[in-house]
This record gives C-alpha cells, sequence and structure tokens, in this order.
C-alpha cells in the first residue's frame, strides 16, 4: 500500500518509456536478423534443392538444349550441332553463348524472370567439383600463408607493445581489414598477374592473404591482450624468455580466441569473389595446378547467377549453398579439433 | 662492498645495495640498503604504496617486464649481482623464483604439466626423472596426497589455495636458492593461509625465503626478521623508504621507529 502510493508522479510514464525503449530493440534486434535468415533460407531451399550425387563429383557440362528454358523461334538460329570431338578449352571463361550462331539474332528470347523462377527447379547438369577442389586448394593456400604472417605480427603487437612500429602496423591492419576487396584484387592483378602474364591459383591465394591477414592479426591481438599479466609473470618468474612465455604459455590460454579469429578470415577468404575474378579467372575442369588458373564456388555463384540457362542458375545457387556448407563445417571441425579439454571452461 | 654472509650449507646470502627502483622518471622507492640471511624467512611490510612489492619484483628483475620500469643498484646474489649487464634476467629468475598473489595455474595444462614446465624449460625431457621431480615437488609442497590420483587433470580446476600450492610446486620444481612470496595469502581463506604459512615455515630449511604481506599477524608468525617500508609525501608524490629492519620480534616489540609503532599499533595504514 505505501510502497504504491508514495510512487512518484511519473512513475506510469516511466513505466510507458520503459515499455518503448524494450519494444525498440527487440525490433531492431528483428531487423536485424531478417537478412541473415532470408539469405541462409533462400541459398538453402534453392541450393539445397540443387545437391545430388552429380554435383560433388562431376565438372561443369555445357547447357544442352533440353534443359529448356531457352526459348528459341525455330526460325530464328541456326545451332551447331555440339561436335564431342572437339575439347572443351578448360582456360577459356566460359561463354554460353560459344558454338551458338546468334545470326543477328534478334528472335532469341532469354527467359524472363517467372521463366527463370520455375526453370531453377530444374536439375542441374554436370556439377562443381572443380570448383570445390579449387576453393579449398586456393583459400588453403591462403591460409597457409596468412596464418604464421598474421598470428607472428599479432604477438608481436601484442607481446612488444612499447613501440612506434606497432602502432604504425595497428593502423595499417585496421585500414587493410576495411579496405574494399576489389583493391586488394586491382593490386595482385598487378603485381602478380601482370608479371607472370598469367592468371593462377596462386595470385588468388595470395590476394586473399592480404585480406585475411589484417583480420587474423587483429583478433590474435585482441585475445592476447586478454590473457592475464599475471599468466605472464608466471612464465617470466620461472626464467622462461618471453618468446617461451609466448608460444607455450599465452598462446595456449587464447587458443579458442585465435582460432575465432582465424574462422573468420578463412570464411572471409572464402567467401571473396571480386579479386578472384582478376587473379584465378576460373576454370571448367578439375585442376590441381595452383600456377594455372583454377576453378572457385564463389566464381560459379557470380558467373552463373544471370545466366540465361536454368542448368547454370542452379549450379550457381548450388555452389552458394556449398560454400556456406562448407564455411559451416571446417568451423566445426576445426573446433573440435582444437578443443583442449584442460581449457578451464 | 657488504661482505658475503654464508649459511653453513652454503646458501648465499642476499645483499641489497643502494637499490633505486624507478617507474618512467619517478623513482618509486629510496634507496633500500639490505641483507637478507640465507635459509631464514624476512617479511617485508607496509601500508599500501610503500613500494614493498616493487622492491620484492627487483629481487629478482620482474621490475623490469612491466613498461618503462627499471632499477639502478645492485643486488647480490652470494658473489654476483644480478644487475650485472652480463647476466640474463631469465638466469636470475631460475634461481630466485617468485610466488604471486593470485595464484596461477597455467591454463590448458594438467596439474603435472604445471610443475613439469619450468624442468622442460631447463632442457629435461626424460620421462622418469621429470616425473620424479614433479613428486617430489608437489611433495615438498604438501600438494601430492591431494593430487595424485589426477595429476592429468587441469591444474585450474584445483581449489584457489591448492592452485597456490601448485604454483610453489612450479616454483620449487627448478630448485631455486631463493624464493620470493608477493602476498601469497591475500587471495586465499584462512585455512588456506594457514597450510601455506605452514608450508613457508616448512620451506625454510632449504630456501632462504622473502614474503611481501599486508598481514601483520603473519609477518610476526612466520618471519625471522622484519623489514618495514613507508611512504614519504614529498612535493614531486608519494615515494617509498625502508624505516625499518631487524628481528621480527624486536620490531613488533620494540620498535626504532615511531612510524612503526603507529603503524603496527593501527594508527596509520
Amino acid at each position: 500500500m505505501s510502497i504504491l502510493s508514495s510512487a512518484p508522479a511519473n512513475y506510469g510514464q516511466r513505466k510507458i518509456v520503459d515499455y518503448i525503449m524494450r519494444g525498440l530493440t527487440i525490433v531492431a534486434t528483428l531487423i536485424a536478423i531478417v537478412p541473415l535468415v532470408l539469405i541462409i533460407g533462400y541459398v538453402t531451399v534453392i541450393g539445397g534443392g540443387a545437391m545430388s550425387i552429380d554435383f560433388f563429383t562431376k565438372t561443369y557440362e555445357p547447357p544442352a538444349m533440353s534443359d529448356g528454358g531457352f526459348s528459341l523461334p525455330s526460325n530464328a538460329v541456326t545451332l551447331p550441332t555440339p561436335d564431342p570431338a572437339v575439347p572443351v578449352d578448360p582456360n577459356a571463361t566460359p561463354d554460353p553463348f560459344a558454338g551458338i550462331d546468334l545470326g543477328g539474332a534478334t528472335g532469341v528470347t532469354p527467359v524472363d524472370g517467372t521463366q527463370k523462377g520455375e526453370a531453377l527447379s530444374a536439375k542441374a547438369q554436370g556439377g562443381v567439383l572443380h570448383a570445390i577442389i579449387g576453393t579449398l586448394l586456393i583459400t588453403g593456400a591462403a591460409l597457409l600463408f596468412s596464418l604464421p604472417i598474421g598470428i607472428l605480427a599479432a604477438v608481436f603487437l601484442a607481446e612488444y607493445p612499447s613501440n612506434t612500429i606497432a602502432t604504425v602496423v595497428r593502423f595499417c591492419t585496421d585500414l587493410l581489414s576495411g579496405a574494399p576487396s576489389i583493391i586488394v584484387g586491382v593490386t595482385a592483378y598487378i603485381l602478380i598477374v601482370v608479371p607472370f602474364r598469367e592468371f593462377s591459383g596462386v595470385a588468388g591465394a595470395i590476394a586473399l592473404t592480404f585480406l585475411m591477414v589484417p583480420t587474423i592479426t587483429r583478433t590474435t591481438e585482441e585475445v592476447l591482450k586478454l590473457v592475464p599479466e599475471s599468466t605472464r609473470e608466471a612464465a617470466l618468474a620461472m626464467g622462461a624468455p618471453t618468446w617461451y612465455s609466448t608460444f607455450t604459455v599465452v598462446i595456449p590460454a587464447a587458443i579458442s580466441g585465435i582460432v575465432t579469429g582465424v574462422m573468420l578470415a578463412f570464411a572471409r577468404g572464402a567467401g571473396e569473389t571480386a579479386p578472384l575474378i582478376l587473379t584465378v579467372l576460373g576454370s571448367n575442369v578439375i585442376s590441381f595446378n595452383l600456377l594455372q588458373p583454377i576453378a572457385a564456388l564463389p566464381l560459379i555463384t557470380y558467373r552463373y547467377t544471370e545466366s540465361p540457362f536454368p542448368g547454370e542458375n542452379t549450379q550457381a545457387w548450388g555452389s552458394a549453398f556449398i560454400l556456406m556448407m562448407l564455411v559451416l563445417v571446417v568451423n566445426i571441425a576445426v573446433r573440435l579439433a582444437t578443443r583442449n579439454r584442460l581449457s578451464g571452461r | 662492498m657488504t661482505a658475503t654472509a654464508s649459511a653453513p650449507n652454503g646458501a648465499p646470502a642476499m645483499t641489497i645495495n643502494q637499490l633505486k627502483p624507478f617507474y618512467g622518471k619517478r623513482q618509486a622507492v629510496k634507496a633500500v640498503d639490505l641483507v637478507i640471511d640465507p635459509l631464514k624467512i624476512t617479511a617485508i611490510i607496509g601500508p599500501s604504496g610503500c613500494g614493498k612489492s616493487t622492491v620484492l619484483r627487483c629481487l629478482n628483475r620482474m621490475h623490469e617486464t612491466v613498461l618503462n620500469a627499471r632499477a639502478e643498484g645492485e643486488v647480490r646474489l652470494g658473489d654476483e649481482n644480478i644487475y650485472d649487464p652480463a647476466i640474463d634476467p631469465t638466469l636470475v629468475r631460475r634461481k630466485i623464483g617468485m610466488v604471486f598473489q593470485q595464484p596461477i595455474a597455467l591454463r590448458t595444462r594438467s596439474i603435472f604439466e604445471n610443475v613439469a614446465v619450468g624442468l622442460r624449460l631447463g632442457g629435461m625431457n626424460d620421462k622418469k626423472r621429470l616425473a620424479e621431480r614433479v613428486e617430489q615437488s608437489l611433495r615438498a609442497a604438501v600438494l601430492w596426497d591431494e593430487v595424485k590420483d589426477k595429476l592429468t587433470d587441469a591444474g585450474s580446476a584445483l581449489s584457489g589455495g591448492q592452485q597456490q600450492r601448485l604454483s610453489i610446486a612450479r616454483t620449487i620444481a627448478i630448485a631455486p636458492d631463493v624464493i620470493l612470496f608477493d602476498e601469497p595469502c591475500s587471495a586465499l581463506d584462512p585455512i588456506s593461509t594457514l597450510k601455506i604459512e605452514e608450508l613457508m615455515v616448512d620451506l625454510r630449511r632449504q630456501y632462504t625465503i622473502i614474503i611481501v604481506t599486508h598481514n601483520m599477524q603473519q609477518a610476526a608468525r612466520i618471519s625471522d626478521k622484519t623489514a618495514v617500508f613507508m611512504v614519504d609525501r614529498n612535493e614531486d608524490g608519494p615515494q617509498g623508504v625502508l624505516v625499518e629492519y631487524q628481528a621480527t620480534r624486536d620490531v613488533f616489540t620494540n620498535p626504532q621507529d615511531s612510524r612503526t609503532e603507529d603503524y603496527i599499533s593501527g594508527r596509520v595504514g
């Protein structure tokens, strides 16, 4: 009784404001996750529908006429019968119109939106095995380059903090991590592709390294700083040199955070498209040679989303789905592998 | 130079000559002169901010690991000056170990590895010898009976008091001459505190012990000699100063300095 009666005059108003503010935070959170749910849902439904054994075991196959969705007035163009004796050039940028004489093709009607939508359910032809391999190789190589660089740089920034070089490096890393990836792609193109006169997986891996190192460095530095100073002192008091304390005591204590950073970098690297367009170019066959053009999942998504052939559209969605799953699976696998039963929590 | 005192079994004394710890340009403590008796417990007491921990950390060159911190002067262990430019601080710390206020169980390491880590650093890889030394050290730290069945468990799963004894075992394992204790019981409950105190008295037979403590009863209970530090308020900020150093009994019954008397009788600090 007395508690209620002694409530200040603006009590009701305060309660209403509280409800409104709480409501706003909930609405904002919902708005924030809508795109996420939409993307994941859409890719899963459409891309997941494209999954088949062929998708994982075969490589690119040119669209065939039976595929449907590409309507041609019978009088408009003359199509050459595909000649199986002529091998497809593996290094050529896939050109859906190659070999088709458009002959001033006014009559060609690429499918419009609705037709495409119907055609999306069409079974994909061929698969993206070549792109899965390519993406694993390129991102794997990029990880191989960026892990030692990124982590050692982070150790330098976190464990030897008292110098101007560290400040400069930190600033540059922040800049680089915000740099548009196309700029990184152009840089790699000019520095590697042009001098060697060859698009190559290595050039792509190096471009991705530029993008992944800042992420790894900054996250690793932050988690290294979270390791209590007392842990370092305990190591030093045993007569351990700084490097020993860093690599046997500090880094193990921070390993889960470091793994998170590396996974973020991996996810970013695996999904980057712009730098790859300018460096690895793409390919239609399985290749393990990183010194030559090579296929990659994001490139398939990029090239075939707009394709007039539904089979290729399906490949684009399927690639997006595989890419998403790849990041997920690698993430879980690495976490399980680095999980330490002594980690303390 | 002060003459080097030695215990009967040859344990070296520590001689501190004109030690001046600095943080940047500020001298944190006025020049300190002390002779630490070997195989005894020496307590360092005083109010907060008097620089007692700073002085302690100077004794195994941990002070300089803090950014911009450095020390001038001389600290001798036996005949050697640990501040000699030719001496690597990491080697100093293997002769003069340290136990901190917060018990530190190294994360992601088992109880066994928490003790073995310093031995491995010293190049000991033989499994049998490692196991022997780890057991010895855990026994010396009176922890063996509590952990002998779970040596592969996480060190961080132990209680605070056990972790502190684990830290002590880790320090003992590398066989130092001197062990520095920086408020080793301030984070522990009274029963754990008692165990650590008994342990220190026990360790005195083999090691020279220097302990910084807030707890005057603790200093009175376990130490042989006591050094008292106070804070001087100068115009350029507070500065620690050593005001008294004598047998613990005399410090508490017959203090030479009036500030010590005020402090131990609870009038200041």
